[in-house]
């Protein structure tokens, strides 16, 4: 069974007291994915992976590991291990007796943990560190101490909740390759937290965007970047200028053919977008266009009729943030190339413009209700 | 397997301000040295029934340690001490661990019922106990009233009632110590135990107790040492049939009227303490009691 999932979470349920954490919550992963659910603080990414953990238990819904069903064990019976994100590691005890907890347990004999716990510090690059207490190491070590304590039992899983996130900035990247050259190597499922998209993006095979106990949009970091599937997703991940309107009724697929994309009304003006299928689209909705992706010129471009003033421009060097304000009052953030900063003036009235294909569609979901995963998102898959 | 931790000890002051601390030199010179001092004095002065003490040098009341009624003493009282830390140590710990993982309202509450019994008279909450107990007592009463027994059983004036009544006076300083480190322990590192592998039990004797130990061992110094010198709990639960060190030194004071030989016994109760708190240290590294800073 080679398609098997090595997990799969079906409808799952928790609430806290009155607070409900996650709402009917599927995931499937596969073996030797990397999975990072990316979302703010309190949308139930942490509760997620603990229920994965058997630290909690869902309300309802299952946990299937490998194929079994493994809800209501406890966490000693999953074959699942945990990176804490304040490293949890035992103070009492030093690095040896810290890694080698879970080999006890299992009733390895003592050469073969010592062996096993050698291994696993080169691995993390902390040969030598076994006679140290936690307290005596820097943050880095602990983390490094936190991810062998937990490899060394050779789980299924490796669930890591923001394990880099009390690291300083240039720490973090060396360790994010780490991590990622790790599973590589390792060829273990990591399920992985963080609410830093960055690190999302550069790390994952797949990513989970979760708000409020659900789901926003699963996809390959690429899929959720240019093809942000909800509001949330595109403002969550990266910048995006949202656009409200409604797509024009003509756009029919000849049209579409005719002019390189659907043509979609807003308050300020007409433009284009490549629509993901030829199916009736929802009529009320929005579009979200990254600002790199626009284009500002003076003359009038095919297809579209948005056109504002030039608001602000920031110099950053390799960047020109300009802020244009379109005639109905809303405002558009591109980012154009640093050596254009003479080609246009503040002030100046221009056109406003995009590759249709880099305009993506996002649900027209106005409440807590998420619009239905887009079929045709490229890679975006499994959200059933 | 030290479990000193390094720089950890909370020496303030020690560079600080002089005008600021020197209140707390007066103070502890006045109301702690001093005395002190006094009781050193008193033990190397002649006892005198009608003057209490007469300014004569002597080394007599050290010899009356050598008495082997007075070792008999010692032991009883270490023994009583030591039965009464481990009494409070194993109802006390369970109890804490239970606080510990209440809500936070139904914490408060439970706290308080600790702490309420402080407020009122101890010689008063004995009598209560010996109400309990007595003869004609109310578990008396109740155990005959259900047929559980004919006669009455004698529940009081014995080692048991003595042992019960001290674990019941000093049972909130094993809980306060051992709750405060309860509390502050890191449920995670728990957890990460529970997900390595380990079971409930197995998680619990090899991270939250030894992680919980400097509580323990504080609670058992806040229990241990009063109880080597609580003398009216036997007086009035063991019906001064049970002489403890305490006992000896009241009835040194107000009935033999031997003040030197008070001060002598005074003294060897310290001392006892002192070993005890010197073996806490050495055993935590830690020069500050758990709880109670």
């Amino acid at each position: 069974m080679a398609d098997q999932p090595i997990l799969a979470l079906e409808h799952i349920r928790k609430s806290f007291g009155d607070t409900a954490v996650l709402h009917d919550l599927n995931l499937s992963i596969r073996q030797g994915e990397f999975v990072t659910l990316l979302g703010p603080s309190g949308c139930g990414k942490t509760t997620a992976i603990r229920i994965i953990a058997g630290l909690e238990q869902p309300d309802e819904g299952r946990v299937v590991l490998s194929g079994t069903d493994v809800t209501g064990l406890p966490p000693d019976q999953r074959r699942v291990n945990t990176v804490f994100q304040n490293y949890a590691l035992f103070p009492h005890m030093n690095v040896y007796k810290n890694i080698a907890y879970g080999l006890k347990i299992q009733g390895c004999k003592k050469a073969e943990i010592r062996r096993r716990v050698k291994e696993i510090l080169e691995l993390v690059e902390l040969p030598g560190f076994e006679d140290r207490r936690p307290a005596q190491l820097s943050g880095g070590q602990r983390q490094r101490v936190a991810i062998a304590r937990a490899l060394v039992l050779n789980p299924q899983i490796l669930l890591l909740d923001e394990p880099l996130g009390a690291l300083d900035l240039q720490l973090r990247r060396q360790m994010q390759r780490e991590l990622k050259a790790i599973q590589g190597r390792l060829g273990i499922t990591f399920i992985y937290i963080t609410h830093d998209q960055e690190e999302a993006l550069n790390m994952s095979d797949r990513i989970v965007v979760m708000r409020e106990g659900r789901i926003e949009q699963a996809g390959s970091p690429a899929a959720i970047y240019e093809r942000p599937a909800t509001r949330f997703a595109a403002s969550f991940i990266g910048e995006s200028n949202i656009l409200e309107g409604r797509i024009e009724d003509g756009s029919t697929p000849d049209s579409v053919r005719e002019e390189g994309g659907a043509a979609f009304q807003t308050p300020a003006g007409r433009c284009l977008f490549a629509p993901p299928t030829a199916d009736a689209l929802p009529a009320d909705t929005a579009l979200s266009v990254r600002p790199d992706d626009i284009r500002l010129t003076r003359e009038p471009p095919a297809g579209f009729t948005l056109s504002g003033l030039i608001a602000d421009q920031q110099y950053t060097g390799s960047l020109l943030r300009t802020t244009v304000r379109l005639s109905g009052g809303l405002t558009l953030k591109a980012n154009r190339h640093g050596r254009l900063r003479n080609q246009l003036e503040t002030g100046e009235t221009v056109y406003v413009s995009w590759n249709p294909a880099h305009a993506a569609l996002i649900g027209g979901y106005k409440d807590a209700e998420p619009a239905p995963f887009p079929a045709a998102c490229g890679e975006a898959e499994e959200v059933q | 397997m030290s479990r000193r931790r390094k720089g950890t000890a909370t020496v303030s002051g020690r560079r600080g301000l002089p005008a600021a601390v020197a209140p707390m030199y007066i103070w502890t010179a006045l109301f702690v040295l001093l005395p002190l001092l006094y009781i050193v004095a008193i033990s190397f002065l002649t006892p005198d029934k009608a003057a209490g003490v007469l300014p004569v040098f002597t080394l007599e009341n050290y010899k009356r340690l050598a008495d082997p009624i007075m070792l008999d003493v010692f032991l009883r009282s270490i023994r009583l001490a030591l039965e009464t830390t481990l009494l409070t140590l194993l109802i006390g710990y369970p109890f804490a661990y239970c606080m510990s993982r209440l809500r936070d309202k139904t914490k408060n509450l439970v706290m308080l019922l600790v702490v309420i019994p402080f407020w009122t008279n101890s010689l008063l909450r004995t009598y209560g106990w010996i109400i309990l107990l007595r003869g004609n007592g109310v578990v008396n009463t109740l155990l005959t009233g259900w047929g559980v027994t004919d006669q009455p059983l004698s529940l009081l004036f014995n080692y048991g009632a003595t042992l019960l009544g001290m674990a019941y006076s000093l049972i909130p300083f094993m809980i306060l110590p051992a709750y405060s480190s309860l509390e502050k322990l890191d449920r995670s590192a728990v957890e990460a135990a529970r997900d390595l592998g380990a079971g409930k039990v197995r998680a619990f004797f090899t991270v939250t107790l030894p992680l919980t130990l400097p509580g323990i061992l504080s609670g058992c110094v806040l229990v241990f040492v009063p109880s080597t010198g609580m003398f009216f709990i036997s007086d009035l639960m063991g019906g001064a049939k049970v002489s403890m060190l305490g006992n000896l030194i009241n009835e040194q004071v107000h009935t033999a009227r031997n003040l030197p030989f008070a001060a002598v016994l005074s003294l060897v109760m310290l001392a006892m303490a002192l070993l005890f708190i010197l073996i806490y240290r050495k055993a935590t590294g830690e020069s500050e009691l758990e709880g109670m800073v």
